[in-house]
């Protein structure tokens, strides 16, 4: 034993592989025994996997002389004076775990998740807080770093419910995600856990406080983004709770971000709640059209039902924020749609029929009638493309009487930038004072305007597409009334023939912002019973009442929309968030068009 | 034999559990929330007296006028003084308009800190320290005497609104432990006083609340006849002579 164990001591510099396999084996190589030579190879790495920056992003120096270098885990990193140690790790591409730090939100360093090594430091430093330094050299990966994670991580899953199973947030959780990567297997906590009662914050928020880890981002949030100091962080030490302290709602109309922002599953979706777990959600990127801004969002569907809409990030219109209607109007997709054409029947009700039939008797109707006795409203939901067809099927009609519901009657289209909002939306944020009137520029930018102020009294055949807040008193009894719209809104209870069409999240559409940035939808969910896209409706029509329109996809009728020489309808202005190639791409075979499919 | 020693621990365990007196300590008289009740909501009109408006305005003048928000803690404290020792949801209210922040900037400040009630107090609110050496020499048993001499529990008001007991965080006389400290509401905000009786004893606090109860006045401090201040009992025994100068510096050459 003894002269086997001399025997293998001996061995072991010259066959030191053969004793791999060996339990008690101390690696030792030969770098451990000599520093020098070490240190000497370590810089000699050229072979750093090119670093690129979190999530794509550019950095933008705004005064390069100011620009400082750090070195994060070793790699020479450029940025801007000003910068904190998170934001110089995130350039050189190492993403800092985080709760309460948000880059859109002031700093508040309370959470204590983004601890890193600093050289010289005597501490882990709160990284979203600590400035960056010039020569500063930030280790992300140290024992020193992660034993420092795993100690906050603990601390935060003390009071925390395991309640991950009946949780909203499951799967999309910061806490469940970052203690999955940087937590220990176990806690030493044995007490109970804290308990709080849960907050009102109205009919969009649910809260269940006891899940809150106080990160204060909703309360900064609050203060910072919505403009409304309601919420606030009361009482101190583990009694500590978000609240609003007197019993208030959150009235803002963005109320609906702390959501998203919300890190754990305190704040949820009260509409939201227990619909559905967010893996089982298709996300389609599309453009919000229930306002002006044109929020760029995310339509979360699950088989043919919209489960909720969060937004997406464009720098230049939304940033990361949507208002509570882009939000919450989801539920509106589900009720009160049109889904069969139907004709008013002699006794004033509905008869559902075939499309051949509806589109038969409208355009016979249209015939029938005088040209300049033809009006066609285009609703504030419209898009560009179905308002070309409208405007060029009711031209090909011989009438120009198209426009579109509150842009009013003498508007001017000829310049652009009469209508357009010419400081961008993204320019606002300079602004003292601003004052936004008629910001629904679409039907301008295609020419929609009337050729006459009284068409309407004068009408006899109305063509009303989802426009709805028309005031149709002044319509003519004797009148012919088209409505086509995906919802039975105020414009069918004077309709005689109805036309279902499909909705913005059924559809692809472009749509034109305040400012006149372009965007598209995209189709999340099918259409409702026996809808089409309303582009199609008119394209069908023309080609039954013999005026057949020229396009047959939705690319031709862009192409339409571009040069139809009023003002090109390019996508995203100078900033191109869809380009033409993409929009091309889109265009499927499948899109050939039937009339009557 | 493993599985007897684990059980016997487990046990041991639930034993320390279930007697530890209270499950969880809380040092403020409220909730972090608040219930609207006929003494307390928003509606209830709510104003510094005159001669306390004056005292605010010598507060605010403490600070730049750009920083009113700086006099929270202060107004807070004199709201509470002049409302008996407690803070109504209208007094912050009122609080929040003269240093113009929204009233939740004030409810974070006044929920923050134990010192600030906001729920009702007695006239006398009689706060004894249970900090480590206070409870090493006897607090618990100085807070169960004030308990049963007054027949209510922690943060309850006596039925005649002139007592009520609370925990309070170490307030520095750690060298007269155990202590408590009297504050004394029954006078508004000009006869505020805040005194600490020091080396009470569950006797001598019974008498304390009595002496209070009958409008006498006692001087504060240790209730040990046979100490002065903070010194030891029965006089010096160490330090007797002239301090020495330091040894280092010569004094003399300043």
């Amino acid at each position: 034993m003894g002269l086997g164990l001399l025997a293998s001591r001996a061995m072991r510099p010259l066959k030191s592989s053969n004793f791999r396999m060996c339990a008690r084996y101390i690696v030792t190589k030969p770098e451990l025994q000599s520093p020098e030579s070490a240190a000497a190879e370590a810089p000699a790495q050229p072979d750093l996997p090119p670093r690129t920056p979190v999530g794509g992003a550019r950095i933008h120096f705004p005064n390069p002389e100011d620009a400082i270098e750090v070195f994060v885990d070793g790699f020479p990193v450029k940025i801007p004076k000003g910068f904190t140690v998170l934001q110089a790790c995130e350039v050189a591409g190492v993403d800092i775990p985080r709760f309460c730090y948000h880059s859109r939100l002031s700093i508040a360093g309370n959470c204590r998740m983004c601890l890193v090594e600093v050289e010289k430091s005597p501490k882990p430093v709160a990284s979203c807080a600590m400035p960056a330094l010039p020569g500063m050299k930030i280790k992300t990966d140290t024992p020193v770093a992660k034993k420092a994670r795993e100690g906050v991580m603990e601390f935060l899953l003390m009071n925390h419910p395991l309640d991950c199973p009946i949780c909203d947030q499951g799967g999309e959780c910061d806490l469940q995600d970052q203690s999955m990567a940087f937590g220990s297997d176990r806690g030493r906590f044995t007490e109970m856990k804290r308990s709080v009662v849960d907050k009102n914050l109205g009919p969009l928020v649910k809260t269940v406080m006891t899940r809150c880890i106080q990160c204060t981002r909703c309360v900064r949030f609050a203060t910072e983004v919505a403009g409304v100091q309601d919420l606030g962080m009361l009482g101190r030490g583990s009694g500590e709770e978000i609240g609003t302290y007197v019993e208030k709602l959150m009235t803002s109309e963005l109320s609906g971000n702390v959501i998203d922002i919300c890190p754990v599953g305190a704040l949820t979706s009260k509409p939201f709640a227990f619909k559905a777990r967010n893996w089982e959600l298709k996300g389609t990127e599309s453009i919000d059209v229930t306002d002006a801004v044109g929020s760029n969002i995310r339509i979360d569907s699950r088989g043919p039902e919209v489960l909720r809409i969060t937004p997406r990030l464009n720098e230049d219109i939304n940033e990361e924020w949507i208002s509570d209607k882009t939000r919450f109007c989801y539920d509106g997709l589900k009720r009160q749609r049109l889904n069969d054409p139907m004709i008013r029947g002699a006794d004033g009700r509905f008869k559902a029929m075939s499309w051949r039939d509806a589109l038969a008797v409208v355009a016979e109707v249209a015939h029938q009638v005088k040209p300049e006795e033809i009006v066609g409203i285009a609703g504030k939901l419209s898009d560009a493309e179905s308002m070309m067809a409208l405007k060029d099927f009711l031209n090909k009609m011989g009438s120009n009487n198209v426009w579109c519901e509150g842009n009013g009657m003498q508007t001017s289209a000829d310049l652009r930038s009469g209508y357009i909002m010419n400081t961008s939306i993204s320019g606002l944020e300079k602004a003292d004072l601003f004052l936004l009137v008629g910001t629904q520029l679409r039907a301008l930018d295609l020419g929609l305007v009337p050729e006459s102020s009284n068409c309407v009294e004068s009408a006899k055949f109305v063509y009303l597409m989802g426009a709805d807040d028309v005031n149709l008193d002044k319509v003519p009894n004797d009148a012919f009334v088209v409505y086509q719209g995906h919802h039975g809104d105020s414009g069918v209870y004077r309709a005689n023939v109805i036309l279902p069409a499909a909705a913005f999240s059924e559809k692809e559409g472009t749509y034109e912002n305040t400012e006149g940035c372009s965007q598209q939808t995209l189709p999340a969910v099918p259409t409702v019973g026996d809808a089409r896209d309303d582009w199609k409706i008119i394209r069908a029509l023309s080609e039954v009442a013999g005026m057949r329109l020229p396009y047959d996809t939705v690319g031709a009728i862009r192409s339409r929309n571009q040069d139809s020489g009023t003002k090109p309808l390019a996508y995203g202005r100078e900033r191109a968030s869809y380009i033409w190639a993409f929009v091309e791409a889109q265009v499927h075979p499948k899109d050939e068009f039937d009339p009557i499919q | 034999m493993l599985a007897r020693v684990a059980a016997q621990r487990l046990h041991e365990i639930r034993q320390a559990f279930r007697l530890s007196p209270r499950a969880s300590r809380s040092f403020s008289t409220a909730l972090n929330y608040h219930l609207d009740s006929p003494d307390n909501n928003p509606d209830l009109p709510w104003e510094f007296s005159d001669a306390n408006k004056e005292k605010v305005r010598e507060m605010l003048s403490h600070y730049p006028s750009n920083y009113k928000q700086s006099a929270v803690i202060p107004l807070l404290d004199l709201a509470q003084q002049q409302h008996g020792g407690w803070l109504p949801v209208s007094a912050m209210n009122a609080v929040a308009k003269v240093i113009e922040v929204a009233p939740i900037r004030v409810y974070e400040v006044a929920t923050f800190y134990s010192m600030f009630n906001r729920a009702k107090v007695g006239k006398y609110h009689l706060l004894v320290c249970g900090t480590t050496p206070c409870m090493i020499r006897g607090s618990r048993e100085i807070e169960d005497a004030l308990l049963k001499h007054l027949g209510v529990k922690r943060n309850e008001v006596t039925k005649d609104g002139l007592f009520s007991v609370g925990e309070m965080e170490c307030m520095g006389c750690c060298v007269n432990a155990p202590m408590i400290t009297v504050a004394d509401y029954s006078n508004g905000s000009e006869g505020y006083t805040y005194n600490y009786y020091e080396d009470v004893t569950p006797k001598r606090v019974v008498e304390i609340v009595e002496m209070l109860r009958r409008g006498e006045k006692l001087p504060p401090g240790t209730q040990n006849p046979n100490r002065i201040k903070g010194g030891p009992e029965g006089g010096n025994t160490t330090l007797l002579s002239e301090p020495k100068p330091p040894p280092c510096r010569d004094l003399d050459a300043c």
